[in-house]
């Protein structure tokens, strides 16, 4: 789960993680206010969407007065912003974040990540801060330094103090960088974040270190023991398809091509849309129905897939374990006698109780075309879409 | 022969009385496996599908000798019923709970650091060697005896790659789901070490799919240490970047990941990759025609 940089700030305040002031508003008149109650000589308006890249498309501007940020203000909010995370299509901007401007002597970068490879948390930092992290990452690796973090123990003040160092912190700032990075791991740990990404961090005039910028990610696994975080749920920021499926828990992606594929199993359902494509086919979307699929599940997820308008064709490929093929066909003709079905419907059937699971689709008099295998499936789908 | 589990495996379902577990116990007796407790706190001194529960791991090890164990807890509790296993010295652990908090299992790994036990999952099928032992969720039925070790990041793809051997003819030594968490036990390589000493394996299918590095790492170690071929795929050539596609571990990230990435390393270091689903079954075949093993491998 994502969320804005706002409510990252909301929470990094609450673990003392240094922040500037800020406050969130979502009309003109409010950024003003905020503005005037910040009081600050110079004040940032902030773009509140959830993707990077936002300065360099103009979502960020530093305003010296109150009409300055009235005129931002007017500028931003409910413009679309196209970074290079957001996609061709952008993002509307609807929340704004009013700060106040501090005298930045420096910008490192901090990152916390869990880690695959040691399978253990990672913070990273580097002296390079505001710029992309990955290029840095892609042409001066030297530049990343890494501390491998103990679950048991936590961060310990050396690695911070070590990071610090590495970085070229000034020694003036040192506590208050080693404080920022322990606080910092305790907001991944205490609020099970998958990323938590401060670029910049900056060092200030007046002697502080801050978080510029926030970005955290959280690891939905974990929501169910952090109730307070679904409050931050921004639904605008998501896609309408993938909350509907949400709901059914139903794991469903929107795509760009045109071939709604229903399949059972995440890796089954990646492969199948890589088959459509290898047989010159675009997916149209990726839709994991899960083990315990029933036919009410398969009806939601038939509907989801068809309020789709680019939707030309559906490929439904199960292969039946615990999963039995006669539950997953009647599920199908059930959702097709209850939504209508004017497009080819492709179904490749495989495992537990393949016979009858044909049987019934063969009976059922519906225009279901049926295929033998992923490959005569994936062919079959192709031809009838074009 | 076979890697992790054999006829001999005495198995204890932890989570025997929910729903889910009740239905695979059945399964898996029905299949032969030795099921030989459960455990359910607070359930201790019942009996289900004619097998003990016990109020813990400790006590089930106890009465049973059992040497392994089946994890179905609920995710919030899964990774405390995993180190409950771990301090009863299990040889292994099959965890098949999904949606388990990567925290819980950072925990989790590094409690069982300098422990016996090995862990495989979560978020896996588990483990099967065909005609003698099946643990985990996976259709008995599409697995055949024989000589081809298949190890996988993702379950209903192994389930097509299984068919796509039996159907030819060509049999199984052991199928080992490892699960598609970022952070899990066993690994494509201890799985492949298994494979390279296990006499009864003359070929292993390797699947894996975007996200992390871990195919690229095992395929630096085959190239360097395997005897026996290996043919591979990937799952996810076509998913978008950024985008988490079901699997906790399978996106691309910060460049990270790709399919591409994964099939051009394997390609170098001499793994032949299936270019789709479809044939994976065909590409083993090719390779075991290749290497004089075909007639060695055909079981039925």
């Amino acid at each position: 789960m994502n969320i804005h940089e706002y409510q990252a700030k909301e929470i990094f305040r609450s673990y003392n993680v240094a922040v500037p002031n800020s406050k969130v508003a979502f009309s003109v008149d409010e950024a003003v206010e905020a503005a005037k109650e910040l009081g600050s000589d110079v004040t940032v308006v902030k773009a509140q969407i959830h993707a990077g890249g936002r300065g360099k498309a103009g979502g960020v501007k530093i305003a010296k007065s109150l009409d300055d940020v009235r005129e931002y203000a007017n500028e931003i909010l409910g413009s679309t912003l196209v970074t290079h995370q957001t996609g061709p299509e952008g993002k509307e901007v609807k929340r704004l974040l009013i700060e106040e401007g501090c005298d930045i002597q420096n910008e490192y970068y901090i990152g916390v990540v869990m880690d695959r490879a040691t399978s253990s948390v990672v913070m990273m930092g580097s002296e390079e801060g505001g710029t992309e992290i990955e290029e840095v990452a892609a042409e001066t690796p030297e530049k990343i330094f890494k501390e491998v973090i103990d679950p048991v123990t936590g961060l310990m003040p050396y690695q911070a103090r070590r990071l610090a160092f590495n970085i070229n912190i000034p020694e003036e700032y040192l506590g208050k960088a080693v404080k920022f990075m322990m606080s910092l791991y305790d907001v991944f740990v205490q609020k099970d974040c998958s990323v938590a990404e401060i670029n910049p961090l900056v060092t200030t005039g007046d002697g502080e270190v801050l978080a510029l910028d926030a970005k955290l990610n959280f690891d939905d696994n974990a929501l169910f023991r952090q109730k307070d975080l679904v409050d931050y749920r921004d639904l605008d920021e998501e896609d309408d398809k993938e909350i509907e499926a949400s709901k059914h828990d139903l794991s469903y992606i929107a795509l760009d091509g045109n071939i709604g594929c229903m399949v059972n199993g995440a890796g089954l359902a990646m492969a199948t849309m890589d088959i459509i494509k290898h047989h010159g086919g675009e997916p149209a979307n990726f839709l994991d129905v899960g083990g315990g699929a029933t036919a009410e599940k398969v009806t939601e997820a038939f509907k989801i897939i068809l309020s789709d308008d680019n939707v030309k064709g559906i490929l439904v490929n199960i292969f039946g374990g615990i999963m039995k093929c006669d539950v997953i066909a009647e599920g199908v003709v059930e959702a097709t006698k209850q939504i209508g079905l004017e497009i080819p419907l492709v179904v490749r059937l495989e495992g537990t109780n393949v016979e009858q699971g044909k049987k019934i689709l063969d009976e059922s008099g519906l225009n279901i075309t049926s295929a033998d295998s992923m490959a005569d499936g994936a062919e079959k789908i192709v031809s009838l879409v074009k | 022969m076979s890697v992790f589990i054999n006829k001999d495996t005495k198995v204890i379902v932890q989570g025997i009385t929910g729903g889910t577990a009740l239905f695979h116990t059945k399964q898996m007796l029905d299949y032969g496996t030795q099921i030989v407790g459960g455990v359910t706190p607070k359930k201790g001194g019942t009996e289900v599908e004619g097998v003990p529960v016990f109020n813990t791991v400790e006590n089930a090890v106890e009465e049973t000798g059992a040497n392994a164990s089946v994890v179905y807890v609920p995710a919030p509790f899964a990774a405390d019923a995993i180190m409950e296993a771990v301090d009863a010295e299990l040889d292994l652990v099959i965890c098949i709970t999904e949606h388990i908090p990567v925290q819980d299992m950072v925990k989790v790994k590094r409690y069982m650091e300098g422990k016996k036990t090995r862990l495989v999952g979560p978020n896996c099928p588990g483990v099967i060697t065909p005609e003698e032992c099946k643990i985990g969720i996976m259709p008995g039925y599409i697995h055949k005896k024989g000589h081809i070790g298949v190890v996988s990041r993702s379950g209903t793809l192994t389930y097509e790659a299984v068919h796509q051997l039996s159907e030819n003819g060509f049999g199984q030594s052991t199928a080992v789901g490892i699960g598609g968490d970022p952070v899990n036990g066993t690994d494509f390589i201890d799985t492949l070490k298994a494979f390279n000493e296990d006499p009864d394996t003359e070929a292993v299918i390797m699947i894996g799919e975007i996200g992390g590095t871990a195919e690229e790492e095992a395929a630096e170690w085959i190239k360097a240490n395997m005897d026996k071929p290996v043919v591979g795929f990937i799952g996810g050539a076509t998913a978008p970047p950024g985008k988490r596609m079901g699997h906790a571990g399978a996106i691309i990230s910060g460049g990270k990941g790709t399919a591409e990435e994964k099939i051009r390393v394997m390609n170098e270091c001499g793994i032949s990759v299936a270019s789709t689903p479809a044939v994976i079954g065909e590409t083993m075949i090719d390779t075991l025609k290749e290497n004089n093993l075909y007639d060695k491998c055909k079981t039925h």
